[in-house]
């Protein structure tokens, strides 16, 4: 390890820490509705969801030999570019996790890598074509495909369901859904640690290559894949509880059935979708299920007005990410000081979103008070954080406004200083 | 710009078959179970031991697509 410059272990622990967000955004993908109803307390889930992640990671060997899988040309990257992407991947992932919005942590990374390759070398080394092919197409696809199999599923199971009306009969019903909900999470929660983990230990492999350490097309070293395996799991025993919120009650109410239905269908359609040659991102198979399950139950409601700002946070991915990329390569592309200023701005960035979160902290306790989670206040602390400037007037009102509820861990001193 | 939709049908289709598949199998294979236990305090006999025969062929398809699924994600 002597031959790794400052550069290359700045880029590593990057990619290391894009792994724990990437993490802890995604736990609500397996657990979310195993979580709301009720099947694992909120503490089991995300133990053993990170546990299957660790597992996961170890799986397979099949590294991904590309971050982008073709949108840019990764031929000749620098790892300065490389370190970009993963800013604004990192930022967008955070700002997504602190309004509670699923957004899916690969697009992120797309779009970080467009725009700080865009910026590197201009616009020849994107490839538009697979832009659509790759991430604007399954966007729409994967709601669809993973929203209409699991509303199908959830009437079927209601319809051969109808005829029970025993007590008895019904409690045994619901402990089935449950433990068959269980097993479908675990699914998602191993595919996910294989998926991701594995493009960290791309990305690192990568950054290695480029950097002179390993020789081109080598295995990543054992130490990548332990690291890169244990940054996704404790990320996920963190808990992205914010999203776990959304996902497991703010987008619709989910009964045992449904949410059995629901992650199914995503199990499915994750598993088919990577095997049959359409990637189709986790996270939005994931929504796309849960709302679909929604529907698919009389007289089961999905709230529309969380959906459409979970949509609009799916088309900002791409621009967002690549707009802080790009930032960020201008400067890291000045030389060291400019990678400097990067990090320092990274480590501020990350710090002042983790303050804004604990003016309204979502944890295990709390996960599951829809009532806490509607009204206005997302909306404005979504508003305020989508639009930089103001943040911190806008914050200042929304706080004044809402009295923080008792037994929260915000410090009234604090905010003076952000 | 090619988009290939054969195997975007193909996910389509196959995600759709195969989770309304799973989704039946295992509410028949609960329901099965559950009957069983809501009629042993009833006392009556019979036919049950079918039920639990079918239950448990359910369940084990289930889990056959289960194990398929581990493989697709290790191979």
């Amino acid at each position: 390890m002597e031959h790794i410059t400052l550069l290359l272990a700045i880029v590593i622990v990057t990619a290391l820490v894009f792994d724990f967000t990437n993490g802890f955004h995604d736990t609500a993908n397996a657990m979310a509705t195993t979580i709301s109803t009720g099947a694992l307390k909120p503490k089991t889930a995300v133990a053993m969801s990170a546990v299957l992640n660790l597992i996961g990671a170890f799986l397979s060997v099949e590294v991904a030999k590309t971050i982008s899988g073709g949108i840019v040309n990764e031929d000749g990257l620098r790892t300065e570019v490389i370190f970009a992407a993963l800013v604004g991947a990192i930022l967008w992932n955070l700002l997504t996790w602190l309004v509670g919005l699923p957004s899916s942590s690969s697009h992120a990374l797309f779009g970080g890598l467009i725009g700080a390759a865009v910026m590197s070398a201009g616009w020849s080394s994107i490839d538009g074509g697979t832009v659509v092919t790759k991430v604007l197409l399954p966007a729409i696809a994967a709601p669809l495909v993973a929203g209409l199999a699991a509303l199908l599923a959830t009437r079927l199971t209601y319809r051969i369901n109808r005829k029970v009306t025993d007590e008895g009969q019904l409690k045994s019903t619901a402990k089935g859904y449950r433990a068959g909900q269980i097993a479908s999470a675990g699914l998602v929660s191993l595919a996910h640690g294989t998926n991701d983990a594995q493009k960290t230990m791309g990305i690192i492999t990568l950054a290695l290559v480029t950097g002179g350490v390993l020789a081109p097309g080598s295995n990543p070293p054992v130490w990548v894949i332990v690291s890169a395996g244990v940054a996704i799991a404790l990320g996920t025993y963190l808990g992205g509880w914010r999203i776990i919120r959304t996902m497991g009650s703010g987008l619709t109410e989910l009964r045992p059935p449904q949410g059995f239905a629901a992650q199914t269908s995503a199990a499915t359609v994750i598993l088919a979708s990577s095997h049959l040659g359409f990637s189709l991102s986790t996270t939005q198979s994931c929504s796309g299920a849960v709302m679909g399950a929604g529907l698919g139950r009389k007289g089961g409601v999905v709230r529309w007005s969380t959906a459409t700002r979970m949509f609009i946070a799916w088309g900002l991915t791409l621009p967002a990410a690549g707009l802080v990329g790009a930032g960020a390569e201008l400067l890291t592309k000045q030389g060291s000081w400019g990678v400097a200023v990067v990090a320092v701005l990274l480590v501020a960035g990350s710090g002042a979103i983790w303050l804004l979160s604990r003016r309204k902290p979502v944890d295990h306790t709390n996960v599951m008070d829809t009532q806490e989670a509607e009204p206005a206040g997302v909306v404005t602390m979504a508003m305020a954080a989508v639009t930089p400037p103001p943040t911190g007037t806008a914050v200042m009102e929304f706080e004044s406004t809402i009295p923080a509820p008792a037994g929260t861990t915000a410090d009234p001193a604090r905010p003076a200083t952000v | 710009m090619k988009i290939d939709w054969a195997a975007l049908a193909s996910v389509f289709g196959v995600s759709l078959v195969v989770t309304v598949a799973l989704v039946g199998l295992f509410t028949l294979g609960i329901i099965g179970l559950s009957k069983q236990a809501a009629t042993a305090t009833a006392g009556s006999a019979g036919s049950f031991a079918l039920a639990r025969a079918g239950a448990y062929l359910c369940f084990g398809l289930c889990a056959a697509a289960v194990t398929y699924g581990i493989y697709l994600i290790v191979v």
